[in-house]
């Protein structure tokens, strides 16, 4: 997760927490894949196993997963639960659903 | 059933709180390994319970312990706690404290179907494993709930989920949960329901116009221990101090080691004096020489190379020494021996458990082989009836478990005869009473004393006059006639008799 893509506009930079393998992260990565699809350059998502980096739930005070959160902003915006909305989770997001520039 | 896991230690190993007779309500601790909440009223004291559970084991124990705070910031908690003693930024420093702050933070935050708390569980095990905690905290839970209001279900299950993983790695668990009420439902939301194996309620109750805080176990899982409410007090440097009912243990020796009770002819008249772990009551009304006998007390101890205490509730430091002198006793000159104490103070200065706890330290600090306390019946307007009978309770038990004499006077109400409250809590108490009534014999009014009840003695059974001059009591003759000293004064003249 490299965040070295080339673009014009930086782009939002959001943090999908998880918690090992299970269920409910695994659909919260499905929907990582169907957000990155519907958005292109403009969205990157870092994953975070908090089972492997528990120091980073920490510092971030997560208590809730999955949590997607963009802690670029104050205050923080935090997603909790079910991503497989698209519109709805771009929505909170401040992006827009467009199509993705060709 | 043969397995392993069946197999249930018959004796459950006890982890201390730090809150000594609390820790002796519950057979010695917290069963280790298990879960207990802590329900109370906002103001109850949660906060301070369970920061002392973590203080007791970092300080005496040597048992790291994880704060996991849902309410206030790590931060307020270190101000808060400050005042009690606790170096809570220390013992972060020397990785014996680990915060786990999930308290709110400033954010935008939106729940959308179904979640775990996940991450809250890996926060708490890396804190755990961080510095190898025995102990840990969760406070409170209900705040939890708040932060996951539409979810009711999940937390419960999420919570249930914590509980078990904690109880996995060995932790003994302190949860604290807030009630509605005094006396209602255990916790909001029913959480004891689902993870509690023992259940704590603090109290903060208002009984005519005082605050009065107790303690009580109400459940133990697989344990016995003492039912009913315990007062507790909240003492800077220290922290939370339950005040033990006696009751407890009715375990003292009685000796039958006499000590003067400073006055010849009374002496006589218990035949010998009182024993050494016995508490003395003397009644009367105003004026009639109560506070004389407590000076005799006092200095036929110091004569006796004994140490003496003596708690004033009434008259001033300066008006007790003045009354001494004018009966041939140099308060001062004892004091500067280091043979007497005297310790006045208005008894709405403090509430009832803290003067018990200033008497106990006063005691651990001076060592004295007596104790006067003058008089019972000033604490006892300051306090609602259950309270001041507990307060005697105690009292008493610490006074005999230290082998110590007491001796505490009662202000009857009436001038002439009659009862006062404390008579009544007190009377089955003590050892023995004394009374002192006015007594009218045809047109003169005189003092006269009588021996009551003497526990474990032969005692004289007279009402004896009495007379106050410079030199102190001097007991004379018995009465004739029958003065009624219960009730009316009324005697007739001598020469009817």
């Amino acid at each position: 997760m490299d965040p070295v893509q080339s673009g014009a506009r930086p782009p939002l930079g959001l943090r999908l927490y998880v918690a090992g393998d299970t269920p409910g992260a695994r659909r919260a990565i499905e929907s990582r894949e169907r957000l990155l699809d519907a958005c292109g350059n403009r969205l990157d998502i870092e994953v975070i196993d908090i089972l492997a980096r528990p120091d980073a739930a920490e510092a971030a005070g997560i208590l809730a997963t999955p949590t997607l959160a963009d802690e670029a902003i104050q205050p923080p915006r935090r997603l909790i639960g079910d991503f497989s909305n698209i519109a709805q989770v771009l929505d909170f997001f401040g992006l827009r659903k467009e199509d993705t520039p060709s | 059933m043969t397995t392993a896991e069946e197999i249930v230690d018959p004796v459950l190993e006890r982890v201390k709180t730090g809150i000594e007779a609390f820790d002796d309500l519950v057979m010695g601790g917290l069963p280790r390994g298990r879960t207990t909440i802590v329900g109370g009223t906002p103001g109850s004291g949660k906060t301070v319970f369970a920061t002392q559970f973590l203080a007791h084991g970092i300080t005496d124990l040597d048992e790291p312990g994880v704060f996991v705070t849902f309410e206030e910031p790590s931060a307020d908690i270190e101000v808060n706690m400050a005042s009690f003693g606790w170096d809570i930024r220390g013992w972060q420093n020397a990785k014996k404290l680990a915060f786990v702050d999930a308290s709110p933070r400033d954010q935008d935050e939106l729940v959308v179907g179904e979640f775990d708390l996940a991450g809250l569980l890996a926060r708490i095990l890396h804190a755990v494993q961080g510095i190898g905690a025995k102990r840990i905290v969760l406070d409170s839970l209900t705040q939890l709930f708040h932060h996951f209001v539409a979810d009711q279900n999940a937390i419960r299950r999420e919570l249930l989920r914590v509980a078990s993983a904690l109880k996995r790695e060995g932790l003994t668990v302190l949860m604290t949960a807030e009630r509605n009420s005094e006396y209602g439902d255990i916790s909001r939301h029913r959480i004891e329901e689902f993870v509690a194996d023992n259940v704590v309620i603090l109290r903060n109750a208002l009984d005519r116009e005082r605050r009065r805080r107790t303690i009580e176990v109400l459940k133990m899982r697989g344990s016995r221990h003492v039912e009913g409410e315990v007062p507790i007090t909240l003492v800077s440097g220290e922290g939370m101090v339950a005040v033990p009912l006696s009751s407890l243990r009715l375990e003292q020796q009685s000796s039958t080691k006499r000590v003067t009770s400073g006055n010849a002819e009374l002496d006589r008249m218990t035949s010998g004096g009182f024993f050494r772990d016995s508490v003395t009551l003397v009644s009367g009304a105003t004026g009639t020489g109560k506070t004389l006998l407590v000076t005799n007390f006092l200095a036929g101890g110091a004569a006796a190379g004994e140490r003496a205490l003596l708690i004033g509730y009434e008259e001033s430091r300066g008006q007790l020494f003045r009354n001494a002198k004018s009966w041939g006793v140099d308060f001062e000159a004892l004091e500067a021996e280091g043979r007497l104490k005297v310790v006045c103070l208005y008894p709405e200065a403090q509430s009832l458990p803290d003067h018990l706890l200033m008497i106990r330290e006063l005691v651990e600090e001076f060592k004295p082989d007596r104790l006067a306390i003058d008089s019972l019946s000033a604490l006892e307007r300051i306090a609602p009836e259950t309270g001041f009978r507990e307060f005697l309770i105690s009292l008493t038990s610490f006074i005999k478990k230290h082998e110590i004499a007491g001796l505490c006077t009662a202000t009857d109400k009436s001038l002439v005869g009659g009862q006062s409250v404390s008579e009544q809590h007190i009377s089955t108490l003590t050892d023995s009473i004394i009374l002192l009534r006015y007594i009218q014999q045809a047109q003169f009014m005189h003092r006269g004393l009588m021996v009551l009840k003497m526990r474990g003695s032969e005692h004289d059974k007279q009402i004896r006059r009495f007379t106050i001059d410079g030199d102190g009591m001097h007991l004379g003759d018995a009465f004739e006639g029958s003065p009624d000293i219960f009730s009316d004064s009324v005697l007739p003249g001598p020469a009817t008799a």
